[in-house]
Parts: structure tokens; sequence; C-alpha cells
């Protein structure tokens, strides 16, 4: 246990050296619009600056003001940092901050807490006006103590009226100047930090937050009798922090794609805000397009016409594109489809993490449609998939979707800065006269692939269309015509397969339990996976990127576990209830594909609890699966 | 072998003199009689005579009977989904200035499944000429009720007739924001079809043009008294409008004068019901287009790019402070 305080420890006393600690979960948890993100994101980019490893995880009540201290509305962020590399939010929170007591609930309930968390709640409440209220405080404050949770009231109200009169809005700086104090944080960086989020704010408000920084900062020192360091890693890269959304933006710019055509859709509209910033000083820009059909239609439009395009949404936004991905699979159309997923089926849980748009992405149209499916796994890879999925997509003359989520969209990691290839940022404008006599869709016989003309090109002249067509490109309802371009354009994607490597197995190569992963899961799993193994289980994992086509040598890799159980956060039957038969059982997304693929009797861990995955779930499903004795039976 | 374009335009000479045949593919496989074909003439004339590159020229379409339109162009065409050519040719447009767009779309294509598409493509004002082929019924799906049949037209999906009136394109069109270019023509009119469609050519904007078509196969009656009596044709005259010689306007049962500046008078007269006002209703050529919007940082060279793209990430940078 890291943390040994009482009720009355707010003492202070003599200055103390900072206990060294491998890493530290902290989460600042308030009602919407106090901040809570923009001190936690400072909180990471600072530990990132000074060479911690940092993962970041937002709190995002779906409502822009829901109602004042409600259980529902409550909106926050999770910094795990470590002296490691961090790949994911971890278990248990080592230390919370909350600005009101109602807004913990949610969190305990989502099991977030444990007896070795401490909790700093505003102690403002306590002398509130209204009765109700000084009752749910003390009620509060009673059940949290008997669960046996530390926690300890703080003055950040009366502190910061010191400074400013109405402290809703620099409280959060207040508390970063305490977590700064508390984990040993370079203040000057702190300070760089804050001139930097509030650039577009005057200087006397940058000031200001400046001020409420060291109040924190002094306070703290005043009163705390601990202080911990978490011992940075030596950087030998230049490396870049950012959250997924701004990675996938950054990797849009770099990519060479110079339209990004979108509707508003939470979790993937930051992408197009970044985008709105920036995207016209690297010579792009942002169309926001009047619904999800025009956004890709006008994409479409504009890489029919030579320039790489990109959409960008979530869910329901790539349902009502569906149409459109067909067309563009149809006509051998490059196009960049950027899937943010979020809870559903419809509306579902817009500001929660879900992996449920697997096999829409791959199956959603009519008819027969492949195209392209990646998945990112980390921030980093939302930035480099993008140029790959540009690539591939005028390689092989496709739309491309890359799914990414809700948990990589505001998730922070620091990652090595990317070396931007000049190549990556040519266009494939190519207006020179068309070879003399060759047709628009000359699929070559062995690869299926085929050169596109781009108007502007003499000679080229010819016109896409969503019905059936041959080679000439002309309607052509003919039964032999029709089954040569069905399976011209599926042969690509054969051809693209073979090219791929097979998957990197984290862990030994045979054992009891291979876990299969996609998407934001990877840290969650291998930190699990590395835990069973220095418990002596043999577990390994491994982890996919492409799902449509798929990598090669899965079924050999596979046949050397006595287990094979994707881990995903989407839907599956659990087995056991009695409604659910082997025949009938529903499974995870990745293990429906996995068992049709390699005709294995592949097993899922899955759930759509909206919450990111942790390591402790996966760990103990591994010890439960391994009928280890002290596991827990929670999911 | 090239026509001589120099009696209808007075475009300066070209290197090559593109002729008909340059605008031309394929066998339109229209019903004989169906009014797409002379607008396909009228179109690849105004081209001819505008002299557009073809490799220049994209053609965009939705579905329907005037979905094929592309397939029988010789230029790029693209025939894509229900509905939504507007998008399409909008990204089309949108970053490549030098291209010639034509969209070309149907009563249920336009007024339909693609309205919303419609409502912002006039707001945008991307230049472009727009044909909408109206002949109030969906043809290639046989006979449904279009929002634009006339109340109590009887069809498949309607057999006692259709019970709402119906959508007036032109009143639509003439209450949307930005809107900068309404005509309206007939496909039985060759000289005024013509004159409206090269008019709008050269329209620095969205040009936004009604075609009153027949369809011989459905609605055989649905324009054949107008057609047969030219009574029925309001000409809107104007030194502004759409020009025709002496002897065309002797086709025109009424003429009466209108500006094409007064947006109020062309709302009133998009709602005459006594007959069909043919002509310039509206042009405004000082509207804002988002197509010069979408053109205005293009050219940018790689070298530049990666060099911005550079001092961007030096913001993310761990070891770099603040600027």
């Amino acid at each position: 246990m890291d943390y040994m305080v009482s009720n009355d420890i707010l003492n202070g006393g003599e200055p103390i050296k900072p206990r060294k600690i491998k890493q530290a979960i902290v989460e600042i948890v308030s009602d919407s619009g106090e901040g809570a993100q923009k001190c936690g994101q400072s909180f990471g980019a600072i530990s990132a600056k000074m060479g911690n490893g940092v993962w970041t995880v937002e709190i995002i009540p779906a409502e822009i003001q829901p109602p004042a201290r409600s259980r529902e509305g409550a909106s926050g962020i999770r910094v795990r940092i470590g002296s490691d590399k961090v790949t994911n939010m971890g278990n248990h929170a080592n230390l919370v901050i909350a600005l009101n007591e109602q807004v913990l609930y949610g969190r305990i309930s989502q099991d977030a807490y444990n007896e070795n968390t401490l909790m700093f709640i505003e102690n403002k409440w306590a002398k509130s006006e209204q009765e109700t209220i000084r009752q749910q405080y003390a009620e509060a404050l009673l059940k949290f103590k008997e669960s046996g949770i530390q926690v300890v009231e703080i003055p950040m109200e009366e502190e910061c009226l010191k400074l400013m009169p109405d402290p809703r809005k620099g409280k959060n700086m207040w508390i970063l100047g305490l977590l700064c104090y508390m984990y040993d944080r370079d203040l000057p960086k702190a300070e760089d930090q804050i001139r930097t989020i509030f650039k577009k704010k005057s200087d006397a408000v940058i000031a200001l937050n400046i001020k409420l920084l060291h109040a924190g900062y002094d306070w703290a020192r005043e009163k705390l009798p601990f202080r911990y360091e978490v011992t940075p890693m030596e950087v030998h890269n230049d490396m870049v922090v950012m959250n997924g959304n701004e990675a996938l933006s950054l990797g849009i710019m770099a990519s060479g794609i110079e339209l990004c055509s979108m509707y508003p859709i939470t979790p993937a509209t930051s992408v197009s805000h970044h985008l709105a910033e920036y995207f016209e000083r690297v010579g792009g820009i942002v169309h926001q397009a009047e619904d999800e059909i025009a956004a890709i239609g006008f994409a479409i439009g504009a890489s029919f016409a030579g320039k790489p395009a990109v959409t960008v949404t979530s869910g329901p936004g790539l349902a009502l594109k569906t149409e459109f991905i067909g067309l563009a699979v149809m006509a051998e159309i490059p196009l960049v489809i950027i899937d943010v997923q979020r809870g559903g089926p419809s509306t579902g849980l817009p500001t929660k993490v879900e992996q449920s748009d697997l096999l829409a992405a791959i199956y959603g149209e009519a008819g027969d449609a492949p195209k392209i499916v990646l998945a990112a796994a980390t921030i980093e890879e939302c930035f480099q998939f993008v140029v790959l999925a540009r690539k591939l997509a005028e390689s092989f003359r496709t739309p491309v979707i890359l799914l990414s989520d809700a948990n990589l969209a505001t998730g922070v990691q620091p990652f090595p800065r990317p070396k931007i290839d000049s190549f990556w940022l040519t266009n494939p404008f190519d207006q020179s006269p068309w070879k003399d006599g060759a047709f628009p869709f000359e699929w070559d016989e062995h690869t299926g692939t085929s050169k596109r003309p781009i108007p502007g090109q003499k000679g080229g002249m010819y016109t896409v269309t969503g019905l059936a067509h041959g080679q000439t490109g002309k309607v052509a309802y003919d039964p032999e015509i029709n089954q040569a371009g069905v399976e011209s354009r599926s042969r690509k994607f054969a051809s693209l397969q073979k090219s791929l490597k097979p998957p990197k197995i984290n862990g030994a190569p045979e054992g009891d339990i291979l876990l299969v992963g996609w998407g934001s899961t990877l840290g969650a799993i291998e930190e699990a996976v590395a835990d069973a193994r220095a418990e002596g289980l043999k577990v390994s994992s491994l982890h996919l990127r492409f799902l449509f086509p798929m990598v090669p040598g899965l079924t050999e890799i596979f046949s050397k576990f006595k287990k094979v159980i994707t881990v995903e956060i989407n839907y599956s039957d659990t087995p056991g209830h009695p409604m659910i038969t082997r025949e009938n059982r529903r499974h995870a997304q990745l293990a429906w594909l996995l068992r049709a693929q390699t005709l294995m009797d592949i097993d899922s861990f899955s759930n759509v609890y909206g919450q990111p995955l942790n390591p402790e779930k996966v760990l103990n499903m591994i010890k439960r699966e391994l009928n280890i004795e002290n596991a827990k039976v929670s999911v | 072998m090239h026509l001589q374009t120099h009696e209808f335009c007075s475009v300066p000479s070209f290197d090559h003199d593109y002729g008909m045949e340059d605008y031309g593919k394929g066998v339109a496989r229209w019903c004989p009689g169906c009014g797409g074909h002379s607008i396909l003439t009228t179109v690849q004339r105004v081209c001819k005579d505008m002299q557009y590159e073809p490799e220049k020229t994209v053609v965009v379409s939705g579905i329907g009977c005037s979905g094929r339109f592309p397939h029988y162009m010789g230029t790029y065409g693209f025939h894509g989904l229900h509905g939504r050519a507007f998008p399409v040719a909008s990204g089309v447009k949108f970053r490549r200035p030098d291209l010639n767009v034509f969209v070309v779309t149907g009563d249920g294509d336009c007024c339909s499944i693609g309205a919303a598409h419609w409502v912002h493509a006039i707001r945008y004002n991307m230049k472009m000429v727009a044909l909408l082929f109206d002949n109030g019924i969906y043809g290639l799906t046989k006979k449904q009720t279009s929002p634009t049949s006339p109340l109590n037209t009887h069809s498949n999906t309607h057999p006692k007739g259709s019970f709402l009136p119906p959508i007036n394109p032109l009143q639509t069109t003439l209450g949307l924001a930005n809107v900068s270019f309404v005509a309206q023509t007939v496909d039985w009119n060759a000289a005024h079809l013509y004159a409206t469609i090269r008019k709008a050519a050269e329209h620095p904007g969205l040009a936004f043009v009604r075609i009153v078509q027949r369809c011989p196969a459905f609605m055989r009656d649905l324009y054949g008294d107008i057609a047969v009596d030219p009574k029925n044709l309001i000409l809107l005259s104007n030194e502004n409008g759409i020009n025709l010689k002496p002897k065309a306007r002797k086709a025109f049962g009424r003429v009466i004068e209108h500006d094409p500046s007064n947006i109020h008078k062309a709302r009133e007269h998009a709602e005459i019901h006594n007959g069909i006002p043919i002509g310039l209703l509206y042009q405004n050529t000082d509207n804002v287009r988002y197509d010069e919007y979408g053109a205005h940082n293009l050219g940018m060279g790689v070298e530049e790019k990666k060099e911005n793209l550079e001092s961007l990430l030096d913001q993310y940078s761990t070891s770099q402070s603040v600027k």
C-alpha cells in the first residue's frame, strides 16, 4: 500500500523527501465544466515531458451541462503515470480528487477505487446553506469511509477564494499545483503547460492560473505529510504526446490527404476540430457537410477527381455511409474512412468506448463489398495507420476503414516523434495523357489491381458507375462480366493478404491460453499477460491490426494453445445462462470472424460496460479459465 | 471533321477545335420521344460551343432515367447513387477549379431522396450547372408518384390518384439561402433549351435549371397541352435574361418582361398557375462561392507542407517548451 493516512493528516510539518514509487493512478472528478479534464491532461502532459510513461482516460458525461452534483453528470479524468511505458488505464486509483461527493458514486460503481484509494473531497459542501446538500455530503462521506476508502476533506474553494472571487473555473489549476507537489513535478514545466493551454487567453488569465498553481503547491507542501516521486525514464528518442484524435488529425495531415469531409458526431468530432485549426497550414481543408451521407459523397467526389480525401465518423455515421462505401468499392475509388467507435446500437453510449462496429465495417454494405479494415491499437498507431490507410487505398484502389474508439480518442500517451516522409505528402494527381487504349478497370489477372484515370487526363474519359461493369467501365449485366468484376475486386485483397506477415506473439508461442485482441485493449491485455506470466501461468497474447484481410498464420499459431479467447469490448452471450447453449451463443465479433476463418472453437471474453478494459479483469478471467483459486468472480 | 462554332460563340480559337463527336459516347437508350435525347444533344452543343476540354469536364448524375446521362457523354462521368449527385459533384469541384462540372438529376433524385443535398448545394453556390430533369414521374422503376407529380396523378403507388400537392422546384430553390441562378426551360424547344443551358454554363456560381421534360412512357399527358399550345408557355423576357432570336420568340404565346435581379418578382412568377414561366427567373453574380473557399490554399509544395507539419509536431514534443 502506497498511502498510510489517518483522517486528520493535514498537520503539515517539516518538508519531506519524496518516496519513490513505480506508478500512480490519479483521478480528478467534478461536475461538467469545472476543468477537471484540463487539469488531468496538464498533469499528464507535464509528466510526459518529464519522461514518464502516461495514459489518460477521460470520464465524459453525454450532456454538455448535466445538473450540478448529479451522479450521472460526473466529468473527469484518470491519469496513470509510470516509470515505464504505460499502455492502459490500470486498475484502482491511488488518489481521487473530487469537487463534490455525488460525482464519486458512479466511479465507485465502476469499481474505480478500493481500500487503498485516497480520496480528497472539496469540503465546502459541509457548510452549505442547503440542508439537503449538507446531509448528502455527510451521508456520502460516511458511506465512502465505511467501504474502506480513505477520505480527506480539502478546503479547495476556501483556498482559491483567496485569489479569485469565483473559483469554479480556477480550482482545477490549484489542484494541479497540489498534484505537482505530491508527485514531485517540475514547476517550470507546469507553468509552461499553463501558458500552452491558455494561449488564447489574456496575460491576466495566465498569471492568475500560475498563481493558483503555486497556491495549490504551497498548500500541499504545508499540509501533506507525504510526497512521491515517479522516477522518469531516460528519454533517448524525441517524444510527442497527444490524444488519439489529435494523432488521427496529424496522421491525416502527414498522409498527404488534403480534404477531410465530415459531419459532427461524438466521439469523432474533435479530429475535425483539430484539423479545422491546423489543416490549412499544410495545404488541406475541412468540409463540414450537411449530413453523414453527403460527407462521404463529397470525399468520394474529391478522390475521384484525384484529391486524397478522408471522412471521419462514428458508428451511427458509418451506418449512414454504407451505400456510398458500397459505391466506392464497386467503382474502385480510393478513400479513407475513420470510425471512432462508441457504444451502440443506435445512439447508444455516445461518449463511451465500445468495439462493436467491426462486423459492420467489414460486412455492412449491401452486396459483396470487400474493402480493407484496419484497427489502431495505440495512439501512435492512430497517427501511423492513417498514412498506411491512404497508401493502401491508392495502391489497391479501394476504400479503407480505419477503426479507432472512444478510449483512444481521448487517451493521451507519449510516443516517438514520427519521422515525416516527403513521399507521404505527394499527390497521385497524374494529369499526363492516359495510356492509349487502356481500359479504366484493366484488372491484373493475377492481383486484381488496376490503374485509374483521373479527370484532366486526356484520353482517360470514363464514367464511374455503381452498376455492374467490366474492364471498359461500361454498364454490363452480362453474367460472365459480373462474375469477373466481383472476382477482380475480391482478388485485390487476397493479394494484399499474401503480403502481410503473421502477427507477433506476446509471450511464448505455445501454452494454455492465447488471448487475441484488437484495437485499444492492447495495453490492458499485455499487462494482464505479463502479470499472469509473472505468476507462472502459461498465457500469451496477440493483437490484430488487419481485420480485413486478416493476417496469415493464425490457424497454426492457435493450434499451439489449449484455448484461444478473444478479449473485446463488445457483446457476447455469457455461457452458463439457462437460455444460452453452445448452438445459440452469440460470440464476440472478432471471435465470430476467427471461428469462421480457422474452424476452431474460439471463445470470447467481452462486455459492454462502456468502460475501457483494465488488466485486473483480464487477469481474473485468465485465472478463472485456469481454475485458479484466488480468482475474483467479478467480471 | 469539326463543326465551325463561331456562329454561336465568341470564345477565342483553340489549338484544337472540339466537335460534337468529342462529347458523345455510345447510343442513348432512353425511350423514343423522351426529353433526355434533346437535353443530351443540347449539353453536347453547349460544351462544344464553350470549347470545354472533354477531359476537363465531369458530368455527375444520380439514379433514374436521367442518371444514365453521363454514360452518353464523351467526358468524364460519375453515375453515382440515388439523390446524391450534388455531394459528389461538389466534392469534385471543391479542389479542382479547373474542371467544368454538370449535375444531372431527376425529380425523384433531387426533390425527394436527395432533397437535403439540393438545399445545401444551392447554398454552397459552387460553379456548376445543375439540370433538373423534371418529368413528374419515376420512370425507370415504372411509374411511381414523384414529388413533382401533379395532384391526383394516377400511378402504381397511388392508383386512386396522388394525395399531396407537388413540390414546386422553382419556388423551393428561390427560397434557399445564397441562391444565385434559377431558370426554367422545356425539352421540346431546342432554341430556348440551348440558350438556357448556355447562360447557365456562363454563370459564376451554381446555375439551377429546371427542365420541364416529357415522359412518353408514363406521363404522356402531363405537358401534352402545353407542348401543343404555345400560349401555355410564358416567356420571361429581359435584356439580362435568356435571349432568343426574334424568330424563336414566336414559339411563345405570351411574353412578359421580368428583371432577373428581382427575387420577389421571380418568386411570384415561379407560382404562376395558368401556364409555365420559361426563362431566367433569377440571377445574382455576386453571391459567395464555396468553391472559391475550397480552392483558396491549393498548390502548396511538399517541402512547405513538411516544414509546417514539423513545426506543428513541435507543439507536441516532450522536449520543447512553449514558444
